[in-house]
Parts: structure tokens; sequence; C-alpha cells
């Protein structure tokens, strides 16, 4: 066990990337503990998403190295399509399958990447489509659905692999104002129920309120991490205090 | 030359409302040739289609200039090649034989139509948002089920259209093979000017070709409207025949009950 993470459950060292000639990320150091919430907060731009994706390889990542429940992730060895099936991400733009109804949504995948049965995806997709309060929405296709209700959707989507790991990268950013509350109550209860999770976020309150740490992003490096306190109450950086003071003019600490 | 009056009509009718069974097989070669060329062609253009957008460059590289050869070239070109070049053997199915100029020809036009497939193809794909193949990887599908499950089934609603057009093109090029001897519609019409100098056998042989891509108008604007709508439209609002539209294989159950 020499590349385990050190305990932890994500472990990032030296992480960079970059896109033709535009550095992304430069030397991302993360660790993230089994069954906590880190939350990523930053201006838009500054390598939030890229983090993310670099985590379930969506992109690869170009120096340093990323251990996932002690599985070195990032030396090119690795089952993709194995290591994603305990990777869950919700992306932004809920990216539902348009073609399917809810439950195909929800089955899909469970079937065809984990060759789950039938009976045994249907069952998973009701009891998650119960918990989500969609139960009756089960027969519909996706844009019969509210934003919200599309989000919570593509959450319950994920969580049908059973995934170790759940990324959300600004889940409610399309969101209307007053769909964002059913969406973060749902993601609430997930890090209750013990899900580790890597957040991207502009909703402080809720950084504020379920993560064990706070990464501020700037410009590729992380600025600042701590206590969600620590960070979102007493910045010790200057970068730190000025995002937050511009979060707060766009009315959303 | 000979006006309009001067036609010989009854051969006309004879060709079309008393066709003999010599006919009937060249209408039927036509048919088969048509079909599987444009069948072949399709998966041709897919697996070209698929090459294009591959990691590995010499798979783009091969596709390019698959497409630039057989686009840029006649097809008549293309037939006489492979006509000459290689003896294609007679296939023999039992109670159905495909002579040796008929599978000429579908090797021919099938790779041609691939050529032309191969745009039509991409632009379907290109058309989905790329979010939808990221979901699919994201959830472990591999980037065959994520083609298959996701990706195609939604391109199909951009693909289907051309595609029909191209058939349509398919059924009328077909004609050229009879310049390899093979017996089809126009091989037939000319044997019968060749024998009588009445130019009447190619308006009736046009009447055919006309019957042939009328029908398949007909069986397009069916599928197309599979596609867009749903057969219960009195039942739906237009919002609902879209959503129902998604789902091409819930619109033909529909359908078909
Ligand atoms: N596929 C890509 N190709 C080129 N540049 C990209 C790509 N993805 C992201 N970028 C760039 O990388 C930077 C960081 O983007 P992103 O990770 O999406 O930031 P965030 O999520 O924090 O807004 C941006 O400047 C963006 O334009
Ligand atoms: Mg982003």
């Amino acid at each position: 066990m020499s590349a385990n993470g050190n305990g932890h459950f994500v472990s990032l060292k030296g992480v960079s990337k970059r896109f033709d000639n535009l550095e992304v990320l430069h030397g991302i150091d993360l660790d993230v503990d089994e069954h906590s919430v880190v939350c990523l907060i930053g201006a838009s731009g500054s390598g939030k998403s890229t983090l993310l994706r670099c985590i379930n390889l969506l992109e690869q990542v170009d120096a340093g190295t990323i251990v996932v429940d002690g599985q070195t992730i990032t030396d090119g060895k690795v089952d993709v399509n194995r290591l994603r099936q305990k990777i869950g991400i919700v992306f932004q733009a809920y990216n539902l399958f348009p073609h399917m109804t809810v439950l195909q949504n929800l089955t899909l995948a469970p079937r065809k990447a984990r060759g789950a049965s039938r009976a045994d995806a249907l069952d998973r997709a009701r009891a998650l489509l119960h918990r989500i309060g969609l139960e009756e929405k089960a027969d519909e296709f996706p844009d019969r659905l509210s934003g919200g209700q599309q989000q919570r959707v593509a959450i319950a989507r994920a969580l049908a692999m059973e995934p170790k790991l759940m990324l959300l990268d600004e889940i409610t950013s399309a969101l209307d104002p007053q769909l964002i509350g059913e969406v973060l109550e749902l993601v609430r209860e997930l890090a209750e129920s013990g899900m580790t999770m890597i957040v991207a976020t502009h909703e402080m309150s809720f950084a504020r309120e379920v993560a064990n740490k706070v990464c501020f992003l700037d410009a590729g490096v992380i600025g600042e991490e701590g206590t969600p306190k620590e960070i979102l109450s007493a910045p010790r950086e200057e970068r730190t205090r000025e995002f937050l003071a511009r979060v707060l003019e766009g009315g959303r600490l | 030359m000979h006006g309009l009056v001067a036609f010989d009509w009854h051969v006309i009718w004879l060709r079309v409302f008393h066709p003999n069974g010599v006919f009937a097989r060249a209408l039927w070669v036509t048919i088969y040739v048509s079909i599987i060329s444009q069948v072949a062609g399709v998966a041709l253009g897919l697996i070209a289609a698929l090459m294009r957008m591959s990691q590995f460059p010499p798979f783009r590289w091969l596709s390019a200039i698959y497409v630039w050869i057989f686009r840029g070239t006649p097809v008549l070109v293309q037939l006489f090649f492979i006509y000459t070049a290689f003896n294609l053997p007679i296939i023999n199915l039992g109670i159905w034989t495909i002579p040796s100029e008929a599978l000429t020809a579908i090797v021919a036009l099938s790779i041609n139509e691939g050529a032309y497939m191969r745009e039509i193809i991409r632009a379907g794909i290109d058309s989905i948002d790329k979010g939808q193949m990221e979901a699919a990887k994201s959830l472990g599908m591999s980037y065959g089920q994520a083609m298959r499950r996701i990706i195609l089934p939604q391109a199909a609603r951009v693909i289907i259209p051309p595609l029909g057009n191209e058939f349509n093109n398919m059924m009328k090029t077909t004609s050229l093979a009879y310049t390899i001897g093979l017996y089809e519609l126009f091989a037939d019409a000319e044997q019968g000017y060749s024998q009588t100098f009445l130019s009447e056998y190619f308006i009736a042989v046009a009447f055919w070709y006309l019957v042939l891509t009328t029908a398949w108008t007909f069986v397009q604007a069916w599928i197309e409207r599979r596609l867009a709508a749903s057969e219960r439209a009195d039942d739906l609002t237009f919002r609902e025949q879209l959503i129902a539209a998604w789902n091409p294989v819930n619109a033909w159950a529909r359908g078909a009950r």
C-alpha cells in the first residue's frame, strides 16, 4: 500500500493541467477524508470544474498524482470505466438522457455498465425516486420536469451506481432561485448519510453548513483552505477576502 | 422524332400494366441492390464516422482519404474499376442467387454511399450535446455503450431525413449498373428499345422508377412523422408530441398498436 493516499479517500499531489498553453491547474494538493464533504469555491474560470473532471478522468492530468480509494488513478493503468462506476458526478446542466424516461435514465448504467439485473436495477431506481420524492415522475421524459426536479434525478442517476464518492459541479447554478433549496436539501441529506463529496459551489451558506473543509481555488492554485468558519468568516488571504466580498455583493452569502 | 400523339401507347400500356416475368426480375434486382447497398453504405458511413472521431490519427487519415476519393470521383468510374479489377463471385443463397454483376454493383455503390453517409452521420453525432457523452462515460459506460444507447438514438433524428434522400438517389443510381451487364430495370428497358427502337420503353421504365421513388417518399414521410410526432396527436399537446418523439422506439411501438 504505497500509493494509498495516506489514509485519505481522495488525495491529489501536485496536480497540474493545461489546455494548449493555458495552465488551468498548477500543483494542486488536496486531501479528502472518507465521509467528509469538501467544498471548492472560487471565481468562474479558476479551475473548479477541471479539478473535478480530473478526479473521474474526464480530463487527464499533465503532472501529479491522484489517489482514489487507495488506487492511483493517474498512472494510465486504471480501468477507467470501473473507476467511474464508483465516482458519481453531477453537472451544472443536468445532462439527463432526453430520449429516455426518468426510470430508464436511472436503470441504464447499472444494467449496462455494471451488469445488474433488470429487476434489481428497477428496484433500486424506484427506491431512489422515492427517496428524492419523484416516484410519480418515473415514466416522464426529462423535459417534463422542472430544473430542480431534473437535477434531483441527475443526482439519483449517479447514486444508482452506488458510488463511493460524489463530485458535484455547481449543480444549482443553472436553477431558478426558488428551485435551489430542494436540490441542496438532497445534498445535505447525502452528506448526513456519510457520502464522501467534493462540491464546487457558489452557495456559501450551504458550504458553511455542510462542508468539513472549504478550499478557495484561485487561478489554478489553492489559495487558502480550512474549516468553513476559517475560510468564510475569517479568511487570512487578501484574495479570499476579495472573492467573498464579490460573492456577497451578488447576494449569495 | 415523333410527337406525343405518335407514341406507341400500346407499348407503354403493356410495360406498365402487363409486366412480364423478365421485367419482374429486373425490378427485383433494382430493389434489392438499392436496399443492400444503402444498408451497407450506412454501416460503412458509421464506421468511417467513428474513425473520423477516433483518438488514433491513422484512423482519421484513413477516413479522410476514403471520403476524398469516393466523393471526388464519378461513381461510374468506381463501378468499372471494381468490375474490371475484381472478379466477384456469384452468391448462391439457395432460393436466391445474387449474380456477380449484382454483387459488383452492391460493392461499388455501398462504398460510394458510405463516403456520403459518413458526413451525414457525423453531422448527426455532432449535433448532440457533448454533455451527453460525458454523462454516459461518467456513469461508467464504455464508449461503445454510450454511442449505441445515448448518442446514436438521439442522432438518428438528425440522420434519418437526409438518409431518406440518399436512398431515393440510390434507387436511381442503380441504373448505372446496366453498364456492367446487370439486368436491372434500365437494362430491361434498353433491351426492349434495342429490339424495336421505340423510345416508349424509356417512358415506361421512368414510370417504374417513379413508382419506386414515390413509394419511398411515403415510407420516408411516415418514418419522419413517427419521429416527429405520435399517433395519438389529438390527445397530445405539441409539447407532449415533441417529448414522445424523443423516443423513436416508443413512437414506433405506439404507431404499431
Ligand atoms: N476543454 C477545454 N479546452 C480549453 N480550455 C478549457 C477547457 N476546459 C476549461 N478550459 C479553461 O480552463 C479554465 C478553467 O475552467 P473551469 O475548470 O471550467 O473553471 P471553473 O469551473 O472554476 O469555472 C477556464 O479558463 C476555461 O476557459
Ligand atoms: Mg465550472
